[in-house]
C-alpha cells in the first residue's frame, strides 16, 4: 500500500526542475557567481516564487530557466527536457516598462508573439489577442500604442501578451516592482484572479515579503552572494502565525537576514571590547 | 510628555458629478492656426522673401543682389525653357545614384559590424579616418581614377554618405534595448525576423538621422562636385547651370539655381523625411 503511494508520487513529476544550478557572468573585469548549486522543483499550477535579497542571484536564476543564460553546472529540465535556449513555452514578463514594441500598438504586440511564437494564423492570433486583452481590461486601449499607456498597464499588456502563448510555465521578473504602491496592490489582485481562471504555473520573482506571501503558494528563499537556497515554505496566502505564534513574514526575515544580523552584532561586540 | 493634539472634524465631500461648465472644449481656431507647425515656418519663409526683396529693391545693383520677384522671373523662364528641369534632373538622378550605393554600403558596413567585434572595430577606426574628410577634396583623385565622367561623381558621393549612415545605424543598433531583444528572443523570432522586427525598428531614430545627414551631404557634395568639375559630367547638372550662369552674368539665373536647390532641400525635408517621421518614431513615442 505504501509502495504504490510513493509510485503515484513518483509519477507526480514535477512540471519544472532545476537541479544543482551554479551561474556564472562576467563582467568587465571579474567573473562573478550569481548562484550556487540552487535546485528546487516546480509543480503545475504552482504560483512558485523566488525571493531574496538584491544580488541573490533570484533575476539571473529566471534568465536561466527563460534559457537567456546558461548554467555553468547543473541543468534545467522542462518536462524533462533540458533547456539551452530562450522559447515561447517559457514566456517571460520583464521588470521594465520597456518590453512591449513601441512601434507596434497594444494589439499588435500580442499578435506578434503569438504569429512568431505559437505560428497561429493571423486570424486566429487576432482572436485570441483581444480574449486576453479583454482579461486584462484593456479592450478599450487595444489599438494604442504603449507609449500613450501607464505603467500598470504596459505590465497588464506585458501580462496578457505572455498568457495568451498559454505557455507551460510563466516567467515573471518583479513584473511590479516598478509600479506605484496603489497599482502594485491592485496589479496582485488581478493576476491571483487571472490565476484562479486558468491555473497557469508560474515563477514569480521579488525582493517584497508581502508580495511573496501574497502572489506565492509556495515561496524558495535565496540568501545573497552568492545565492543559495536558505529555505522552502509554503505560503498561505496572508501572514498568518504559524504553531509558535510567528507570523510567516518574520520567519521569512529571519531566515533571510539570522547571519547577517549575528554576524554584525559580531562586528560591534568585537569593537566594543576594543 | 504627551503630544498637544488639535481636535479637528473630518471631512467628507459628495463629488459634483454634473455642473461643470468646461471639462474638455476644442481649441479657437487662432491657437489651432499657431499650434500648426506648417503656418509657423510659412510664416517665417514669407517674412524673409520680404527682406530679401526690400534689401534688394533698396540696394539696386541686380548684377551683385538681385531681387526676390527677378529671381522668381529668372527661375520660371528657365522652367518654361525646360533649360532648369534637365539639369536638376540630371542632378537628381546622379544624386539617386549615389546616395542609394551609399545606403548599400552603408548597410553591408552596419551588418558586419553588429555581427563581429572586429567589424565593429573596422567600422569605428574607417568611420573615425573618413568622416572628418570631405568628399570634395577627392575629387581629383577619383577624376584620375574613375576618368570624367559620372563614376567618379558617384565615388564621393558614395563617401559622402556611407559614413555618416552607418555611423549612425550602427549607433542605433547597439542602442536597442537589451530587454526589448530578450523579448525577440523569448518569442522565437529567426535570425532574420529579429533584425527585421526588433533591430531595425527599435534602431530606427537613429537610422533615420543617419539618412537625413547622409541626404543633405550627398546634396552639398554634388552641387560642390558640378560646380567645379560640371562639364565633366557629361549632362550638365544644377551646380553647372549656377556656374554657366555666372559665367554669363546672368545673376538672377545663379540666384534662381541657388534657390531650386534650397527648395529641394525644404521639401525633402518637410514632404519626405517629415512625413516618414510623424508615422513612424512620433506616431511610436520614440522620437528624441
Amino acid at each position: 500500500m505504501a509502495e504504490s503511494h510513493q509510485e503515484a508520487h513518483k509519477q507526480h513529476s514535477p512540471l519544472l526542475s532545476v537541479q544543482g544550478v551554479t551561474l556564472q557572468y562576467r563582467t568587465t573585469d571579474q567573473l562573478l557567481t550569481a548562484t550556487y548549486r540552487v535546485s528546487l522543483d516546480v509543480q503545475r499550477s504552482d504560483r512558485f516564487v523566488v525571493l531574496g535579497p538584491s544580488g541573490c542571484g533570484k533575476s539571473t536564476l529566471l534568465k536561466a530557466i527563460g534559457g537567456f543564460h546558461a548554467p555553468t553546472e547543473g541543468r534545467i529540465l522542462l518536462n524533462g527536457t533540458a533547456v539551452h535556449a530562450p522559447g515561447p513555452e517559457r514566456a517571460f514578463v520583464f521588470q521594465e516598462f520597456d518590453q512591449l514594441l513601441p512601434w507596434q500598438t497594444v494589439r499588435a504586440n500580442i499578435e506578434f508573439a503569438l504569429i512568431a511564437g505559437a505560428h497561429l494564423a493571423r486570424g486566429e492570433a487576432a482572436d485570441r489577442a483581444a480574449h486576453y486583452i479583454a482579461k486584462v481590461g484593456l479592450h478599450a486601449f487595444a489599438d494604442n500604442y504603449p507609449h500613450t499607456l501607464s505603467g500598470g498597464m504596459k505590465q497588464r499588456v506585458a501580462i496578457a501578451r505572455a498568457m495568451a502563448m498559454e505557455p507551460a510555465i510563466l516567467l515573471m521578473d518583479e513584473p511590479f516592482a516598478a509600479l506605484d504602491a496603489l497599482t502594485r496592490e491592485h496589479m496582485q489582485q488581478e493576476l491571483l484572479q487571472l490565476w484562479q481562471d486558468t491555473r497557469f504555473t508560474v515563477i514569480f520573482v521579488t525582493h517584497s515579503i508581502p508580495e511573496a506571501i501574497r502572489i506565492g503558494n509556495r515561496i524558495l528563499l535565496l540568501s545573497a552572494h552568492p545565492g543559495q537556497v536558505r529555505a522552502e515554505l509554503n505560503s498561505p496566502g496572508t501572514d498568518l502565525r504559524d504553531a509558535q505564534g510567528k507570523l510567516l513574514s518574520t520567519r521569512i526575515q529571519e531566515l533571510l537576514f539570522d547571519r547577517a544580523l549575528k554576524s554584525a552584532a559580531g562586528d560591534n561586540g568585537g569593537n566594543d571590547n576594543v | 510628555m504627551s503630544e498637544p493634539t488639535h481636535e479637528r472634524p473630518e471631512i467628507v465631500n459628495t463629488l459634483n458629478t454634473h455642473e461643470f461648465a468646461v471639462i474638455q472644449a476644442p481649441h479657437s481656431r487662432w491657437r489651432r492656426l499657431c499650434d500648426n507647425g506648417a503656418f509657423r515656418k510659412t510664416l517665417v519663409l514669407v517674412v524673409l522673401m520680404v527682406i530679401w526683396e526690400v534689401y534688394a529693391r533698396a540696394l539696386a545693383n541686380p548684377l551683385l543682389f538681385p531681387t526676390f520677384s527677378a529671381t522668381v522671373g529668372a527661375l520660371l523662364s528657365a522652367l518654361v525653357t525646360g533649360e532648369l528641369p534637365r539639369a536638376a534632373a540630371a542632378t537628381l538622378i546622379l544624386l539617386f545614384k549615389g546616395y542609394l550605393a551609399g545606403l548599400l554600403l552603408a548597410a553591408l558596413l552596419t551588418a558586419f559590424a553588429s555581427m563581429t567585434r572586429i567589424g565593429a572595430d573596422i567600422l569605428e577606426t574607417l568611420t573615425a579616418m573618413f568622416n572628418p574628410l570631405p568628399s570634395i577634396a577627392l575629387l581629383p583623385l577619383a577624376l584620375i581614377w574613375f576618368g570624367l565622367g559620372e563614376g567618379s561623381i558617384i565615388f564621393v558621393l558614395i563617401h559622402a554618405v556611407v559614413w555618416a549612415v552607418a555611423l549612425n545605424a550602427f549607433a542605433g543598433f547597439r542602442s536597442v534595448s537589451p530587454t526589448l531583444k530578450m523579448v525577440g528572443r523569448n518569442y522565437g523570432l529567426s535570425r532574420a525576423g529579429f533584425v527585421l522586427r526588433i533591430l531595425i525598428p527599435g534602431a530606427f531614430p537613429s537610422i533615420l538621422t543617419g539618412l537625413k545627414i547622409g541626404w543633405a551631404f550627398a546634396w552639398r557634395t554634388l552641387i560642390a562636385a558640378e560646380l567645379v568639375f560640371g562639364v565633366s559630367s557629361g549632362s550638365g547638372g544644377l551646380g553647372w547651370y549656377i556656374y554657366q550662369s555666372k559665367n554669363q552674368l546672368e545673376i538672377p539665373a545663379v540666384f534662381a539655381g541657388l534657390l531650386t536647390v534650397i527648395l529641394f532641400g525644404l521639401s525633402v525635408e518637410n514632404l519626405v523625411f517629415r512625413v516618414i517621421e510623424k508615422h513612424t518614431v512620433r506616431r511610436w513615442g520614440m522620437a528624441s
